[in-house]
């Protein structure tokens, strides 16, 4: 009797070890990310504003905060520009991504060394290529007109960044370069586990080049595709440095996304309130996203 | 996917190979040289213009010929505290994240509990929050607790891109320790706790090594808690630095490229130092 209490003892006190392990990390990830998550819905039905720091009240006001992110005339462009934003650097990134990816799954001398050198882009702070691209892309000292200028794509310099009309473009084009990295690096890795003798049977069968790809490559690699593409949205939802750096959401709010409302809302005009029912709107449209990623990654994982 | 699987695909038997791969392709490496050029000519610019003499803006050389270092001394000048700033935090964001993250790795790897799964999609989960909502929030909770403009804080702060993805990533190292190694120090009677530090900590060194490098890269990069969480000249990053730059009318190219390569710098030592476990770190934050 004795011997099995101190060994069920024992083993209470394993467990208890065993949690304490986990409790460090569970503690910050429920201080660090539950509660923002709760708090922000809670900002987001006060009148939470600079006032608030002083006097320590935020009377609750429904969905007023709703109803002016709603309303405001900067929502509907906020939302398509989140839209084009989002579509426009997931197609290019992609794209690129795994026709270098592709390019890259051959073997040829120094062919591991230059895939690894394309990760540069990824692993700079986002904030130092804004800066890059803002000097490359200047109207009129900037390297790309000048470069467009002396081939004659252009007569006139083009004001990538000053002109409401090819900013948003221009903020797509710098989003797509330092995304190609991750896309070229997953992408890679799932046309590595396509096995070679797939390809052999198809060579045999006549499937090379575009064929083979079609037939062989893309329906293996259609999972680990999905996966990326849905985390690419994820990610490219809530970009914040790379437009601020380069337009700071103008000119003329053509480069306003949710994101950049949800900042500008909480940190410029300081109605945190407001800027929080934007980010509860950006987290409601990732988490459809994040639904869809993990259902696939789960069948990902369990075939 | 992991190092692991990078492997044992390069190392496929030469007959499965087709018979072509034998001979060299120079062809394939000087496109893939191209290919990397146009891709990197952004940095090669950041480093181009940082040598240009200021005021030289307008007919900026495509080589640096004349090297001026007159955009480093101002960057020095002007950026090496916040340099330093950034160091500290990194640093200090590097301690944090492996000291909660790396035993809350070990446990989601080799023991077995019911919730584990539940535990690894809250992790995954978090690392689709955006940061602006964890700013919303910390704004608030710093404001009353006087962690605005501080170290302490930023460090916290930051420790929220790095903790999960250390997790994640530690923990797919972990998954193969064999159990029986710790199990034989245990029936010797070593505690859990000292199995942790004397056995699994030394063998897991090249993943604490790489997740570390990762942590300190997550930390040196972060530009929106540095922008939101502070508001003086006290504590600021030199992410905020440049942004500072940018925000003013952009007179001196020269000084912001200079501080651009000396913030790129991490990057760099990253790539060279942990290039093999880069691959694996780009999708083990990713798929569980």
């Amino acid at each position: 009797m004795a011997e099995r209490d101190r060994r069920r003892r024992g083993f209470r006190r394993e467990h208890l070890v065993q949690a304490l392990f986990l409790a460090p990390a569970a503690l910050f990830l429920l201080l660090f990310f539950g509660y923002p998550v709760v708090k922000n819905v809670v900002m987001s039905l006060q009148e939470y504003t600079t006032r608030t720091f002083f006097t320590g009240e935020a009377p609750w006001v429904g969905l007023a905060n709703y109803a002016t992110a709603v309303g405001s005339s900067l929502f509907a462009p906020a939302m398509l520009n989140t839209a084009l934003f989002t579509l426009g650097s997931i197609a290019g990134q992609f794209v690129i991504g795994l026709a270098l990816a592709n390019f890259f799954k051959r073997r040829f001398p120094l062919s591991g060394f230059l895939r690894s050198m394309l990760l540069l882009p990824w692993l700079l702070p986002l904030i130092v290529s804004s800066a890059t691209w803002r000097s490359m892309l200047d109207q009129d000292s900037g390297i790309l007109n000048a470069f467009l200028r002396n081939l004659g794509v252009i007569q006139e310099p083009v004001p990538w960044l000053t002109s409401p009309s090819v900013a948003l473009l221009a903020v797509v084009l710098v989003n797509i370069w330092v995304g190609i990295p991750f896309n070229v690096t997953l992408l890679y890795g799932g046309l590595q586990e396509i096995p070679e003798e797939l390809y052999e049977a198809g060579a045999v069968d006549g499937a090379t080049g575009w064929k083979a790809f079609w037939h062989i490559t893309w329906p293996n690699l259609r999972p680990v595709a999905s996966v990326v593409l849905v985390l690419g949205v994820v990610y490219t939802l809530k970009v914040l440095d790379i437009i601020l750096g380069l337009t700071n959401g103008g000119p003329a709010n053509a480069t306003q996304t949710l994101a950049v409302r949800s900042y500008q809302e909480s940190f410029v005009n300081f109605q945190f309130g407001v800027g929080a029912a934007f980010s509860n709107i950006l987290i409601l449209i990732s988490l459809v996203f994040a639904v869809v990623y993990l259902r696939m990654n789960r069948r990902a994982v369990d075939e | 996917m992991t190092t692991l699987d990078i492997t044992t695909a390069r190392s496929v038997p030469a007959r499965l190979r087709p018979r072509k791969a034998n001979r060299p392709k120079l062809g394939h490496t000087a496109v893939g040289l191209l290919m990397l050029a146009v891709m990197l000519f952004p940095v090669y610019w950041m480093v181009n213009a940082s040598l240009q003499p200021s005021g030289n803006t307008l007919t900026a050389d495509f080589l640096p010929l004349n090297p001026s270092f007159e955009g480093y001394e101002k960057a020095i000048a002007q950026q090496g505290p916040n340099l330093l700033t950034s160091l500290v935090i990194s640093l200090g964001t590097v301690v944090f994240s492996l000291a909660v993250a790396a035993p809350a790795a070990y446990m989601l790897a080799q023991f077995r509990f019911r919730w584990i799964n539940a535990a690894l999609l809250a992790i995954l989960i978090s690392q689709m929050i955006p940061g602006i909502v964890i700013a919303n929030a910390l704004y608030a909770a710093y404001n009353d607790l006087g962690l605005l403009n501080s170290i302490p804080g930023l460090i916290l702060a930051d420790s929220t891109h790095a903790i999960p993805f250390v997790i994640l990533i530690m923990r797919a190292f972990m998954m193969r320790i064999p159990p029986s190694i710790v199990e034989a120090a245990r029936v010797d009677g070593a505690g859990l706790v000292r199995a942790f530090v004397s056995i699994v900590l030394p063998i897991s060194r090249n993943s604490l090594i790489t997740a570390g490098l990762f942590a300190f890269l997550f930390s040196w990069s972060d530009f929106l808690f540095a922008l939101t969480l502070t508001t003086t000249e006290d504590v600021r990053p030199v992410t905020l630095g440049i942004y500072q730059y940018l925000g003013t009318q952009v007179s001196n190219w020269s000084a912001v490229m200079a501080t651009a390569v000396l913030s790129s710098l991490p990057a760099i030592v990253l790539l060279v130092l942990a290039q093999k476990y880069i691959a694996a770190g780009a999708t083990g934050g990713a798929v569980k």
